[in-house]
């Protein structure tokens, strides 16, 4: 059974464009209270399309950081994309061409890979451009009104505002790692190397964007030569 | 120099998604390599949430406010807006308390 249809794409994407909305808008927001331009922050949002990556992204650009730790960053934070990637390759159906393949692509985020792949039997480009459209328009959208808003409010708001990603990590993380001893010891790992970097003498002096890739690969790799998960979980 | 930052977080961005999903059509079968991958966003997400979180508002305090806050309502498998949002209104209390101190 072959899913191809733009409509039911469609559908299926409102409920992702409204929650990209509300992120993306604290994402323009940050962006603008952290010096860039709406115009740039939007420019990311509509190239990106990550929160994660565009969010450690814009520590990079304000740390006056180097390209190659740009790079760096966004190939570490972004690698897990990679595997939803080949994850979806075998979703696609066979007659989306190697083209259409690179226009998907650009769409795969967590939510959108997750929908794709919770339809039974396989999916066709137009399902998939359609699913694509709205969380696109929600997320360019949520970061320009973020954008404008953020110059208008007083500083305390902000102030408040500027742990509304981090409340959201905590969301995501912390709900797995009740679950999950194993994810549990990955997020212990990463928080005491992550505090290492942060207050130890010499380790304090690397830049945070390496930080954050070092305790990533450190606390994941140890994660995996621990506790190899077993197949269906990945 | 914003363009380069931008086009460069873009490229990889893009690279990352689009190579597997063209070129490689075989599983991954390594199930280290796998777990590896799988454990990535929480390692990650982790280390960019602490200890930052305590330095991104204007007391550390209102920042430990924010974290406890989180933390607790996540463990009660809160929708990630409502985390977020009472995050937001617990640090921007705290600020309020700590300015009338």
């Amino acid at each position: 059974m072959v899913h191809n249809k733009i409509k039911a794409g469609l559908r299926d994407g409102i409920p992702i464009a409204a929650g990209y909305f509300s992120v993306s808008f604290t994402f323009g927001m940050l962006a603008v209270q952290d010096g860039i331009s709406p115009f740039h922050a939007v420019l990311i949002s509509l190239l990106n399309l990550t929160s994660a990556g565009q969010f450690a992204g814009l520590t990079v650009i304000l740390s006056g950081a180097s390209l190659l730790e740009m790079a760096l960053t966004q190939l570490v934070i972004n690698i897990r994309y990679a595997l939803m990637s080949v994850s979806l390759s075998q979703k696609l159906d066979h007659s989306v061409k190697s083209f259409q393949r690179m226009l998907i692509a650009y769409g795969n985020t967590d939510e959108i890979f997750a929908v794709a792949s919770s339809k039974p039997g396989s999916v066709g480009s137009r399902y998939m451009y359609g699913l694509i459209l709205l969380p696109v328009v929600g997320w360019v959208g949520g970061t320009l009104a973020g954008a404008v808003a953020s110059t208008l409010l007083p500083a305390a708001v902000i102030s408040a505002l500027g742990v509304a990603l981090y409340g959201m990590f905590i969301a995501i993380v912390v709900p797995v790692a009740k679950e999950s001893r194993q994810v549990l010891m990955v997020t212990g790992t990463a928080l005491v190397l992550s505090a290492a970097f942060y207050y130890l003498p010499v380790l304090r002096e690397i830049s945070s964007g390496f930080t954050i890739i070092i305790c990533t690969i450190g606390a994941a790799g140890i994660g995996a030569a621990l506790f190899p998960v077993k197949e269906e979980k990945v | 120099m914003i363009y380069a930052y931008i086009f460069v977080m873009a490229g990889v961005t893009y690279l990352i998604r689009m190579l597997p999903l063209t070129l490689i059509q075989k599983k991954i079968t390594n199930v280290y390599f796998r777990s590896f991958l799988y454990y990535i966003p929480y390692a990650c997400l982790t280390a960019m949430t602490f200890p930052a979180i305590l330095y991104a508002t204007q007391s550390p305090v209102s920042g430990i406010a924010g974290f406890v806050i989180a933390v607790v309502l996540a463990l009660r498998k809160k929708s990630l807006i409502l985390v977020a949002g009472a995050t937001c209104a617990g640090v921007f209390c705290v600020e309020r308390l700590l300015e009338m101190l």
